[in-house]
């Protein structure tokens, strides 16, 4: 299953945000939402915590620099495989306040399961 | 088998046992061509995410607890019919020669068994930086099946592709696997990493676990042991029941019960504190009847 399926999938259950995915070297989308760019490297994510307003609708760039690493959101049913060299974006607007931790999940060294960072929605 | 007796007495490195009487006592072997099997009681041992290599505060000991656990087995009074190692043998490195020199380090303990019918499967930390190439150079083959006394072992790797998934080839080839065994034969799964979403949260799970499970659900006694989680873990996906296994290195915390998923501190006080192995006995059931109730009359 590509990532684009899966992110289909989750997308078909997720009631709680919106949210779209696209992969390239250009941003193809047209809409204005605010940009917070991403970048992937063992063993973090900088900036690893992403304070967002309910409601607000952002596209997260993420770019991985040194490994294929993961970007998994359970809580927001978000998911993507971050290719070396790509930037990988993911729209979303959430409509819940919390916090939403995510991770990577493509195993990359001895401190992976360190690897992780959380999205803060605020009212 | 009068070992069962002595489990509780492994107090060493925290020797566990369970029993799977689901899995005995059925009539067919697992082969749906071979003729009915005479079922024999025996028991085997699961160890678990040794992490050979490992150095740090979460086990001072590191070193030793692995040779401990053999010796520990060794001296069982009554030896398992074969022991099975559910990954994380080693812990990763960059390094691929470092991680060769781990794997046959802890290739040479392990030696030691006294028990000889070794099974193993690797962990991510064996295999997910290199697809599982060292590995196999070591232990052959990740994902396989063996018949024993009546039960079906499965082995399914869920580490060597990108991402702890099972993968298409491989999912395939269970279909396949399970092709050829009788709907009520007793099977046993052996993988690393939960088939189920145990804490996706903290990636304890398996992308397409889903679609084994699937393809596991149509034959009524699956039982599946695995690893990864260090600590003991016990659910059901409908009949099947999924247990994980402590580890050989340190323990984790419950799932889900906070922020991150680090380590539970070391105890000097009690320095194997969440450590050890278990035994699994399949043993014949009680004998079981089943009642149908009647009117005095039938229209």
């Amino acid at each position: 299953m590509t990532a684009r399926r899966r992110l289909a999938l989750a997308l078909a259950s997720c009631a709680l945000i919106s949210i779209g995915l696209a992969i390239g070297a250009t941003n193809s989308s047209d809409d204005q939402s605010r940009v917070i760019r991403i970048v992937a490297q063992r063993f973090s994510y900088t900036p690893s915590e992403i304070v967002l307003k309910k409601g607000e609708a952002v596209t997260l760039e993420l770019e991985a620099l040194d490994f294929a690493h993961g970007f998994n959101v359970p809580d927001l049913g978000i998911r993507a495989d971050l290719v070396e060299g790509q930037v990988t974006r993911v729209q979303l607007t959430p409509e819940k306040s919390g916090v939403y931790e995510f991770h990577c999940d493509n195993f990359c060294g001895a401190d992976h399961e360190q690897m992780d960072g959380k999205i803060i929605v605020q009212d | 088998m009068t070992d069962r007796r002595d489990f509780m007495k492994l107090a060493a490195l925290g020797g566990g046992a369970i029993f799977l009487s689901g899995l005995a006592g059925c009539a067919q072997s697992p082969s749906k061509s071979s003729p009915m099997a005479a079922y024999d009681e025996f028991y085997f041992v699961q160890l678990s995410d040794s992490h050979w290599g490992y150095k740090g505060p979460d086990n001072p000991d590191s070193a030793n607890t692995l040779k401990k656990a053999v010796a520990t087995v060794n001296a069982l009074e009554t030896q398992p019919d074969f022991i099975v190692f559910t990954g994380d043998l080693t812990h990763t490195t960059d390094d691929p020669l470092e991680r060769r020199r781990r794997l046959s380090e802890f290739r040479d303990i392990v030696s030691a068994l006294r028990v000889k019918d070794v099974h193993f499967m690797p962990g991510e930390h064996d295999a997910s930086l290199d697809r599982g190439a060292a590995f196999k150079e070591f232990f052959g083959p990740s994902n396989y099946s063996f018949d024993h006394k009546g039960v079906h072992f499965i082995v399914v790797d869920n580490v060597s592709e990108p991402g702890a998934t099972i993968g298409a080839a491989q999912l395939a080839w269970l279909q396949s696997d399970l092709g050829s065994v009788a709907k009520d034969a007793p099977i046993v799964v052996f993988t690393h990493r939960p088939l189920f979403d145990l804490a996706p949260k903290w990636d304890w799970a398996t992308r397409d676990g889903a679609q084994a499970i699937d393809l596991l659900m149509p034959y009524r006694h699956v039982t599946v042991f695995y690893g990864h989680i260090h600590q003991e873990n016990h659910h059901m996906t409908g009949h099947i029941a999924h247990h994980s296994a402590k580890s050989l290195i340190f323990p984790l915390p419950a799932p889900g019960s906070q922020e991150k998923r680090t380590p539970v501190a070391w105890d000097p006080q009690s320095p194997n504190k969440g450590l050890g192995f278990r035994e699994v006995e399949a043993e014949v059931p009680e004998a079981e009847y089943k009642i149908a109730e009647y009117p005095v009359t039938r229209t």
